[in-house]
């Protein structure tokens, strides 16, 4: 292969790595996504580390660390401690990442139970009772939230990295989008229930603009109300199990949602 | 490296551009070559026990998790499978829509592999980003290819990555039809491009290796049309199944060394699915755009070369711009954006043709509309016999190739299937085999 002419911008790039914990690998293509900046990229930074994307692979330490995919092995307990290990600033990217994602439905149910249901031999089957977030094993300096996480807010994360400065990432509901677009409330005209008064904005607000409730994969906002919106989405029609599967999605084990999610569950055994 | 058995080993610990997690081992004894095992070792998530209790409705969301590379394809056998069980057939515009963001789907992880996963191989590079460095446009013209594919998809489905619209029935809400018409330009842009690529990807080196594959696919009851969203399940060898009969026809087998199952037709053995099962069967179904530039790419009377494999994924990406076009030309917006339907119990299956192979998805579903038990087999468990012989015929033709070389080859063999793994190991049944 043909060596690339050292240039100063070259010489001075910070080091990108990017890992893969249990996930469906749709954050880290949100990279790949990024059609226009994708080749302008390497001039900022050396992308040292990257599985998807190539087969060299530069040693570390690394400047900063995507990582996509929550823990649930207990190799994979040890992994993200050396990843932690080798990285300046690590970043979380995805409701995989950051709050153990769908797979985290597994953290209310039997573990074996639901290995037994999709293998004949669960015994051969290594993993943790639990999904996690990376948070939850070792320090992170910043959590980009989404399922899938939006590639425009990826880029801010990096910039706002090379930049030395605080990624502007609001926390506010979906419904402060939803407002910005011009969308129709949908549970006010449609009486469609909606999570997004409760959820992390990020997404622009695509489903009340597609005419269906959101489904939070985003994640909870910062300060969300839930009691409050689950009152509402009962005026609407929507039954304990559609609140209990509401809250326990993408997002099960963010603490809100979970939180959320329990209480519904607690009536739920009350009803029975 | 040499064992103490005299024995070489050539092994991958994690391989690179293909997504998810994996890993290759070959063992070779003088020029015999011993074992060859593609093994995956991504943790298991438990997507078809998760399922259980959940709404039939919220089938497509949950399991287009399964792969943030071909959501579409989850979405589809899915909504499939589900409208089935409740006795729905989608049709018209609507169906012309879900044909439409499944172009998308294809255009995009196509281009993907073409460009900046496959083609790096072929012309020695470590990556896609070293490739741009000595033919920036091409890279160029991949990355327009995959983001026009992108683009498709989030016009209709709100984003590239889990798009928010696809529903049981169709979809929360229609496109305009000045939406999809604003597409056009780049669409045909693409399409001009698409024939150079093809071009290009007919001039690469191709290793040899000729293989004798059953090969499975979709084939459309509409006559004239390339399979990729719905049809009945069919083989070189004679399958022709509705896709009901998947389970009759095919059987999953667990191996020690991975965590995938590998699937196989009942008493007989692997078979191939993905775009050379496609276009060998269905080329005669190809518009003449497309049927042209591979007869001019030299695989118009078929191809059974794996490493070829990049030139009909060439003429795909042509097809499916050709394909999209078209269903523009002819979309007016429904009244309405979904087929209604009563929730009943029942039982359903769903196949379409994901960009790298055949997706079956199966559910049974209660009187109150939750799902009871689910199945899904994606493409890369289905193919991943088909890698490991690919890899011994390779590797027992090679065996001279020093060994960072034939790991290279053997790493090249392994993307010709754009094996997703990440698809492939969230439903494994394991049933270990000990000796």
């Amino acid at each position: 292969m043909p060596a690339a002419t050292p240039t100063r911008s070259t010489l001075a790039r910070p080091k990108l790595a990017v890992w893969k914990f249990a996930s469906c690998d749709g954050c880290q293509l949100s990279l790949l996504d990024l059609e226009d900046e994708l080749l302008t990229l390497p001039e900022r930074i050396e992308v040292a580390y990257f599985l998807e994307a190539s087969r060299a692979v530069v040693e570390g330490p690394y400047d900063l660390s995507l990582v996509e995919g929550s823990v649930t092995t207990r190799a994979d307990v040890e992994r993200i401690r050396e990843v932690r290990r080798v990285s300046r600033h690590l970043v979380t990217i995805g409701a995989c990442a950051t709050a153990g994602g769908i797979q985290a439905l597994r953290n209310f149910a039997d573990v074996g139970e639901l290995a037994a249901a999709v293998y004949p031999s669960p015994s051969y089957i290594s993993t943790l009772e639990t999904s996690t977030p990376i948070a939850a094993s070792v320090p992170v300096d910043f959590e980009l939230h989404g399922c899938p996480i939006d590639r425009h807010q990826l880029l801010e994360v990096i910039s706002a990295f090379l930049a030395r400065r605080r990624p502007a990432i609001p926390a506010y509901s979906v419904c402060v989008e939803c407002k910005r677009r011009g969308n129709v409330c949908v549970m006010v005209a449609r009486g469609t229930p909606c999570l997004g008064p409760v959820t992390h904005a990020g997404c622009g607000a695509i489903c009340p603009g597609h005419d269906r409730g959101c489904y939070g994969c985003f994640g909870p906002m910062e300060t969300p109300n839930p009691g409050s919106l689950s009152a509402s989405m009962r005026d609407l029609g929507a039954e304990t199990p559609d609140l209990i599967r509401a809250y326990r999605g993408f997002n099960a084990a963010a603490p809100a949602f979970r939180a959320a999610g329990d209480a519904h569950a607690a009536e739920s055994e009350a009803e029975a | 490296m040499s064992t103490a058995d005299g024995a070489r080993r050539i092994e991958t610990a994690a391989l690179a551009r293909v997504e998810g997690e994996g890993a290759m081992h070959v063992r070779i004894r003088g020029d015999e070559v011993l074992a060859v095992e593609l093994r995956i070792y991504e943790p298991p998530r438990f997507f078809e026990a998760l399922l259980r209790g959940r709404a039939l409705e919220e089938a497509p969301d949950i399991t287009a998790r399964i792969c943030g590379i071909c959501p579409i394809a989850y979405q589809t056998s899915a909504c499939q499978a589900m409208e089935d069980a409740l006795g729905i057939t989608v049709t018209g515009p609507l169906r012309d829509l879900r044909r439409l963001i499944y172009c998308g789907e294809w255009i995009e992880s196509h281009a993907l592999h073409l460009y900046l996963l496959h083609a790096p191989d072929f012309l020695g590079y470590e990556s896609g980003f070293a490739m741009a460095a000595d033919h920036r446009g091409i890279v160029e013209r991949g990355l327009r290819a995959k983001k026009a594919g992108n683009r498709l998809i989030e016009v209709i489905g709100g984003r590239a990555v889990h798009p928010v619209n696809v529903r049981v029935g169709g979809f929360y809400r229609a496109p305009e039809r000045r939406q999809l018409e604003a597409l056009r330009p780049e669409l045909e842009r693409c399409r001009d491009e698409a024939l150079a690529t093809v071009r290009w990807c007919a001039g690469l080196d191709f290793p040899d290796l000729e293989r004798d594959y059953e090969l499975v696919c979709l084939r459309s009851q509409r006559a004239g049309e390339y399979p990729i969203d719905d049809g009945r399940i069919v083989s070189s060898k004679g399958i022709d199944v509705a896709p009901a009969g998947f389970d009759a026809t095919f059987e999953e087998r667990q191996v020690p060394h991975s965590t995938a199952l590998h699937a196989r037709v009942r008493e007989r053995g692997s078979y191939l699915t993905g775009p050379m099962a496609r276009f060998d069967l269905n080329r005669e179904r190809l518009p003449p755009i497309a049927a042209d530039a591979a007869t001019e790419a030299g695989i118009g009377e078929g191809c059974s070369n794996p490493f070829r494999s990049i030139v009909v994924r060439a003429v795909e990406i042509l097809f499916a711009f050709d394909e999209a076009l078209r269903l523009i030309d002819r979309y007016e917006r429904p009244d309405r954006p979904f087929v209604a339907y009563r929730t009943r119990a029942g039982i359903g299956h769903g196949v379409s043709e994901a960009p790298r192979g055949m997706l079956y998805h199966r559910y049974e579903i209660d009187d109150a509309g939750e799902i009871v038990a689910a199945w899904i087999v994606p493409p890369t468990s289905q193919n991943q016999r088909s890698i490991e012989e690919d890899l011994a015929e390779f590797v027992a033709a090679n065996v001279r190739l020093p060994d960072d070389e034939l790991r290279r080859r053997c790493e090249q063999t392994i993307r010709n299937y754009d094996p997703c793994i990440s698809c492939s190991t969230h439903f494994l049944r394991l049933e270990v085999e000990r000796e």
